[in-house]
């Protein structure tokens, strides 16, 4: 199709013969977007086949609604609007961003809190340090929340042996009260390290003339950090956010993982994602889940979408 | 800027993409039973099983998750040259019964025959995944087994598996604890267990038992017993369910455990966790109520050696009225015949002929994995007369289990298992944190139950 387009142009210049040029140019052009296709297309192909051609399919189901006594019949919209009057999909979604609230802004504060520190030394030790921060990164999400169970254990975990000595009962970080802060901690240990080195690598690309010059206008350390290079990695930062914004939103593997150790804390609609699983391969229903996924989709684009205006909208000002 | 954020969003959206691609080929590549789907021959050659072939008749796909099941496999294996068994264990329990619901939605993957508990039969029996087993035989072997083991296993005029094991209720407890705070005999009564739980922790004892809510299908056989009948149905008529879940019984025995949460006179952890058994070998709990197969699963787990060796002992589960004992069960397994299988009578004969052999159950009932079904060793002297070694050579079988298989009359399931025992859990779940009572709970729990069985199109009574 692309070929024969060119082929016409092609001739169609030579035989009017007007404007020679352009028309090279335009062929040129044809066939240089073609060459670039071509290489977009290995990235396209996976693409359509492993994401696009999936969300249509589970969109498409989506639409049905399949009930154990009476088969598959068409819903339309009303899975969705279940969903959304879902007492245990709204109370999973109000957990996510109540959670999302609180950990990426701790998560944001600590990460920097080290890069910044990391970035001042230059003593052996950070190096090691950002090895060592960076390290629970490398550990598998799953073994990591497995890890954190025994910790919390209130039979034979360090919490409770230190406790013990004192005679006292160490608090259980996935009852229902603590829940919220014992999952946030895992979480925070998993990735501020990830973060962390982000923000480093950011840093580590500011010129360092820039900090010379702020010294000689007499800027404290404290303040090169805050005012010169905070602002300089503020990109950086964004990027952290909008990943941490998203993948809060998604919550799912580390409760998944405690919720044999939570003693009925974690609940099968704990999380949106929790509940679009256990909707789909515990309750066969696969139609119903996949209308929560999307409406889950549907709140992380707003959530994102709100974010990235906003952001834009302060960084054109300054 | 924007640019590397698509590019980190899309590159997550790979990786989502490709580990979930992954995890499904694990799935139909654990089942061994995709070649068996495709295949049309009536001696598909199935790769992918655990065990050795013994010839090369037709094979049969099964899942099954027994501890001594390669023993069993191979029993059945020796003893056929018209069929052999390629047998996998994807799980126990709920890990199979994903993978169960997966490959019934996905319409193939399934095994030719799969171990299911008596409780999840109509969930899938419903999805018309498993053959009624009566054209292909199954009366034949009624006869072995006791009337409620085959009720468990049928709807109607159909039986959709075949029992091998079950799960009598029992009272297990720990006779040092017991006698250091001056319990002589073990209660026989629920008010006596009430009453016993306050003198030892009135005494500065451990807690008397464990209100685990990870265990709703022994607190449903709990209410079971002082008369609830939580659910009615039958498959001939499959719309028609009659949900009974907040009927006094059912709110009598929630409230009774309820209580003894509230004054931490049981425990409130979650049981088949490291953090209860630790508790169970450190004699944090007095009692343990559970089913015949108990002994077998806590020697499994390391109890009764060391500091909790010689300690147990077993009593028949206290009653709400002695003059009319009711006895329950807890779990126990069956093998049934699914749809997607290839040569569904070949896989009958399999269903109705592993595990049924004298050498597999008395493997199975010696070694304490299974407490039986099977009449042949129910009859047997051999049974009765055994010393079981848990309980430092207690005649359980003759004192405890026996009586109580004989007396258990069977239970309706619901075909919505899996749902009632998530909501239930997370009643169970809120009693445990002190943020319901007994008859919240019920009522809710009835209220989330009527709602989720009429949006699956049943018509439901009340």
């Amino acid at each position: 199709m692309a070929h024969a387009t060119a082929v016409d142009v092609a001739s169609s210049t030579s035989t009017i013969g007007t404007r020679p040029d352009r028309g090279r140019r335009g062929l040129n052009e044809r066939r240089r977007s073609r060459t670039g296709l071509l290489f977009v297309l290995p990235f396209a192909v996976v693409f359509l086949a492993f994401l696009i051609a999936p969300l249509l399919y589970a969109f498409y189901l989506s639409l049905y609604s399949k009930g154990l006594a009476t088969g598959v019949v068409f819903a339309g919209l009303s899975n969705y609007t279940t969903a959304f009057t879902d007492p245990s999909f709204l109370k999973g979604v109000w957990f996510v961003v109540r959670f999302a609230l609180v950990l990426i802004p701790v998560q944001m504060i600590v990460s920097l809190a080290l890069a910044l520190v990391l970035d001042g030394l230059t003593t052996r030790f950070s190096r090691f340090a950002r090895l060592m921060i960076f390290l629970p990164y490398a550990i598998p999400a799953v073994i990591g929340a497995l890890m954190w169970g025994f910790l919390y254990s209130p039979t034979f975990g360090p919490m409770q042996q230190i406790a013990d000595v004192f005679g006292a009962q160490a608090p259980f970080l996935l009852d229902p009260d603590h829940v919220f802060g014992g999952l946030m901690n895992v979480v925070t240990w998993q990735w501020a390290g990830y973060y962390m080195i982000i923000i480093f690598a950011a840093l580590r690309g500011i010129d360092a003339s820039v900090y010379e010059a702020a010294r000689i206008d007499g800027a404290s350390s404290l303040q090169i950090a805050l005012r010169v290079k905070v602002p300089m990695i503020s990109s950086a930062l964004l990027l952290i956010l909008v990943f941490a914004l998203i993948g809060t939103l998604q919550f799912f593997t580390e409760p998944q993982a405690l919720r044999l150790v939570s003693n009925g804390t974690i609940t099968p609609d704990f999380t949106p994602n929790i509940y679009a699983f256990s909707q789909a391969f515990a309750y066969a229903n696969f139609n119903y889940a996949s209308a929560i996924s999307f409406s889950l989709g549907i709140v992380v684009f707003i959530a994102v979408y709100v974010f990235l205006f906003l952001t834009r909208k302060r960084g054109s000002i300054a | 800027m924007r640019k590397s954020i698509l590019a980190g969003v899309s590159g997550i959206a790979l990786a989502l993409a490709l580990s979930a691609c992954a995890t499904s080929a694990n799935n139909s590549g654990g089942g061994g039973s995709a070649p068996s789907a495709e295949e049309s021959g009536t001696s598909p050659k199935l790769t992918d099983c655990t065990n050795k072939m013994m010839n090369d008749a037709p094979q049969v796909s099964v899942w099954g998750w027994y501890p001594n099941m390669a023993t069993v496999v191979d029993n059945f294996n020796k003893a056929h040259t018209d069929v052999q068994v390629c047998w996998n264990n994807v799980g126990q329990g709920a890990d199979e019964y994903t993978k169960v619901q997966t490959a019934i939605s996905a319409k193939k993957g399934l095994p030719d025959v799969v171990m299911l508990e008596a409780d999840h039969l109509s969930s899938y029996a419903i999805q018309d995944a498993l053959v009624d087993l009566v054209p292909y035989g199954a009366n034949d072997i009624k006869a072995n087994f006791s009337e409620g083991a085959w009720k468990d296993v049928s709807q109607g005029s159909k039986v959709f598996a075949v029992p091998v094991d079950g799960g009598p209720m029992a009272l297990i407890y720990r006779t040092d604890v017991f006698k250091k705070y001056g319990i002589t005999t073990p209660p026989t009564t629920w008010t006596e267990f009430a009453a016993d739980a306050a003198k030892v922790k009135a005494a500065g004892g451990p807690v008397f038992g464990d209100l685990g809510s990870n265990v709703p299908a022994a607190f449903e056989a709990l209410q079971i017993q002082k008369g609830a009948v939580p659910f009615g149905y039958d498959i001939t008529d499959p719309q028609a369910l009659t949900v009974k879940l907040n009927d006094q019984a059912s709110k009598d025995v929630l409230n009774y455990w309820a209580d003894l949460a509230n004054k931490n006179l049981v425990g409130k952890v979650d049981q088949f966790t490291t953090d209860y058994i630790s508790g169970v070998v450190g004699g944090k709990y007095a009692t343990y109520t559970s089913a015949a197969w108990a002994p077998g699963y806590l020697t499994g787990a390391g109890v009764g050696k060391g500091k909790s060796e010689g300690v147990w002992a077993v009593a028949p589960l206290p009653q709400w009225d002695t003059a009319a004992p009711v006895s329950v069960n807890w779990g126990g397994s069956t093998f049934a015949v699914t749809t997607q299988a290839t040569d569904k009578k070949l896989a009958a004969e399999v269903a109705k002929g592993i595990y049924a052999d004298p050498a597999s159950l008395a493997d199975g009932w010696q070694k304490q994995v299974i407490f039986p079904l099977s009449k042949s060793v129910l009859g047997s002297t051999e049974f009765a007369e055994n010393k079981t070694d848990f309980f430092s050579g207690q005649q359980a079988n003759k004192e405890v289990y026996l009586p109580a298989e004989n007396a258990y009359k069977g239970v309706v399931y619901a075909p919505i298992t899996t749902y009632y025992y998530a909501q239930l859990q997370a009643e169970l779940a809120k009693i445990n944190s002190g943020k319901t009572t007994g008859d919240q709970a019920a009522d809710e729990l009835q209220a989330n139950i009527v709602k989720y069985a009429q949006s699956q199109g049943f018509k439901v009574t009340q």
